[in-house]
């Protein structure tokens, strides 16, 4: 079974887990109502209409509320080492955590404690601890944008806020971005690099491209790189290679958002909508 | 199971015992009397702090510093501010000389105009002033700040520097500034 973990924006809520039950009033997570309009909760929507699609069960969910003080993220991954030994789950999202690296790795002991190692994904602030600690090698999948590309490929930079100017403006030249994160051990077993053109790496260098349809507003919407991850989590748990279900997501993200011609203003919720269709299309087409 | 994963630590020492200092950032003052200040400021709001020596190549203050939670700074330097006890600077451990990303790209869709700084991104209807979203980021303030802020005016919306508590709420703070002075009547 896939997890998706991480934090949502209300301050007080409780670590929460259960399995995302998505019916007409919306999702719901172990009793709490979770809007799925930015964030993990955007992920997690992603992952459990991609999982629903692929005839796999609902994806199951950790949060817990976090406004960015840390607390909640603290609460979470005290939790996650003390159950995660005794669970079993093929495939592990991380995503919207306070970047911690002493919890990241206690986190990641845990992982290696589980019954059976699951694959790992890391994206947003669980992405910055993985890199931060040294470990990003353990993971089969992380999802950054162009920005954090530059993060990832930078490795004295503690926080993509602290990014050396001269390896930002190489943010075109993606190939040797992605080339300088994998030699300095800062990189996934597979990179999905978000972008006007989305690229899938791996140390032997650019493995796929995807750059179409073009949405152009999509690059403004909030957790549309969320969404795709959460593809990417469903379809590696259906089986499928890392590369393989990355470049699948970035295609079927596309299409949801070709289906539902957002603005600049649209709300992620628009293309979850549309991810059934579209991630249909992109099966469709990958079929020999 | 457990030695396979611990021959991948071998792999990249992370340094010593006390794990990588990656996320840590130091807090540099004028004088020891700030430093003593600070450090029970940000204890006593039970923050994970500790007053260490800075680095040679840092030639800002006095010889100690605090080092603290580097992603949290946003929020640290507001209960200093608030205490009356503003550092001069902040600076990550692992690269005292680096500084904070300070390039903004700009988008314009026509209707709507996007700026981005460091990691943020925010974009502004430009008919109405009204901010219609948020994205980028990877800190836990990113959604609860992109909820505090879209669907109101630039100049009625409360600024993230005010009300994040992570470096993405410090660059989405700089979005905002750079917007409002690009949104602003010349």
């Amino acid at each position: 079974m896939l997890a998706v973990i991480g934090t949502v924006p209300c301050p007080g809520v409780p670590v929460t887990e259960g399995p995302a039950e998505v019916s007409p009033q919306g999702m719901a997570v172990g009793g709490l109502q979770v809007a799925p309009d930015r964030g993990t909760p955007a992920l997690l929507g992603a992952a459990a209409a991609a999982c629903a699609t692929l005839c796999l069960p609902a994806p199951f969910a950790f949060l817990v509320g976090d406004e960015g003080l840390g607390h909640g993220s603290r609460e979470l991954y005290r939790h996650l080492t003390a159950v995660l030994p005794g669970r079993r789950f093929s495939t592990l999202a991380f995503h919207y955590l306070m970047p911690d690296v002493m919890w990241h790795d206690k986190v990641l002991f845990a992982v290696e404690a589980m019954p059976e190692r699951p694959r790992l994904i890391a994206d947003a602030g669980f992405m910055y601890a993985a890199k931060m600690s040294g470990q990003a090698a353990s993971y089969d999948l992380f999802t950054p944008d162009a920005g954090e590309l530059a993060f990832l490929a930078d490795e004295t930079a503690p926080h993509p806020f602290y990014t050396r100017g001269f390896i930002l403006h190489e943010e075109n030249r993606v190939p040797d971005l992605i080339a300088r994160a994998y030699q300095g051990e800062n990189a996934a077993t597979t990179l999905l690099v978000k972008g006007g053109t989305d690229v899938i790496a791996d140390a032997t260098g650019v493995l796929f491209t995807v750059d179409g349809p073009c949405e152009e507003a999509m690059e403004a919407m909030g957790g549309t790189g969320d969404t795709v991850t959460g593809m990417a989590a469903a379809l590696m748990e259906s089986g499928r290679s890392a590369p393989i279900a990355a470049r699948i997501a970035a295609r079927a993200n596309r299409l949801a958002g070709r289906l539902a011609r957002p603005n600049p203003g649209s709300r992620i919720a628009e293309i979850i909508d549309r991810i059934p269709q579209a991630l249909h299309q992109a099966l469709a087409e990958e079929a020999p | 199971m457990i030695l396979g994963f611990l021959d991948r630590f071998r792999k990249k020492d992370p340094g010593p015992a006390s794990a990588s200092k990656a996320d840590r950032g130091l807090l540099l003052f004028e004088n020891t009397s700030e430093v003593i200040r600070a450090e029970k400021t940000l204890r006593e709001a039970g923050f994970a702090v500790r007053v260490v020596g800075p680095p040679p190549e840092v030639r800002t203050g006095c010889d100690l510093a605090v080092e603290f939670p580097l992603i949290e700074g946003l929020h640290i330097r507001r209960r200093l501010e608030a205490a009356n006890v503003p550092p001069l600077d902040t600076i990550p451990v692992t690269g005292p000389l680096l500084t904070p990303v300070d390039i903004f790209q700009v988008k314009d869709f026509g209707t709507h105009l996007m700026v981005r700084a460091a990691n943020m991104k925010l974009t502004v209807e430009k008919a109405t002033g009204v901010i219609v979203n948020v994205s980028g980021g990877g800190c836990p303030d990113v959604p609860y700040l992109a909820a505090r802020l879209i669907g109101h005016r630039l100049d009625a919306a409360p600024s993230p520097r005010e009300i994040g508590h992570t470096l993405c709420g410090y660059a989405l703070g700089l979005a905002f500034e750079e917007m409002k002075t690009r949104c602003s009547p010349s």
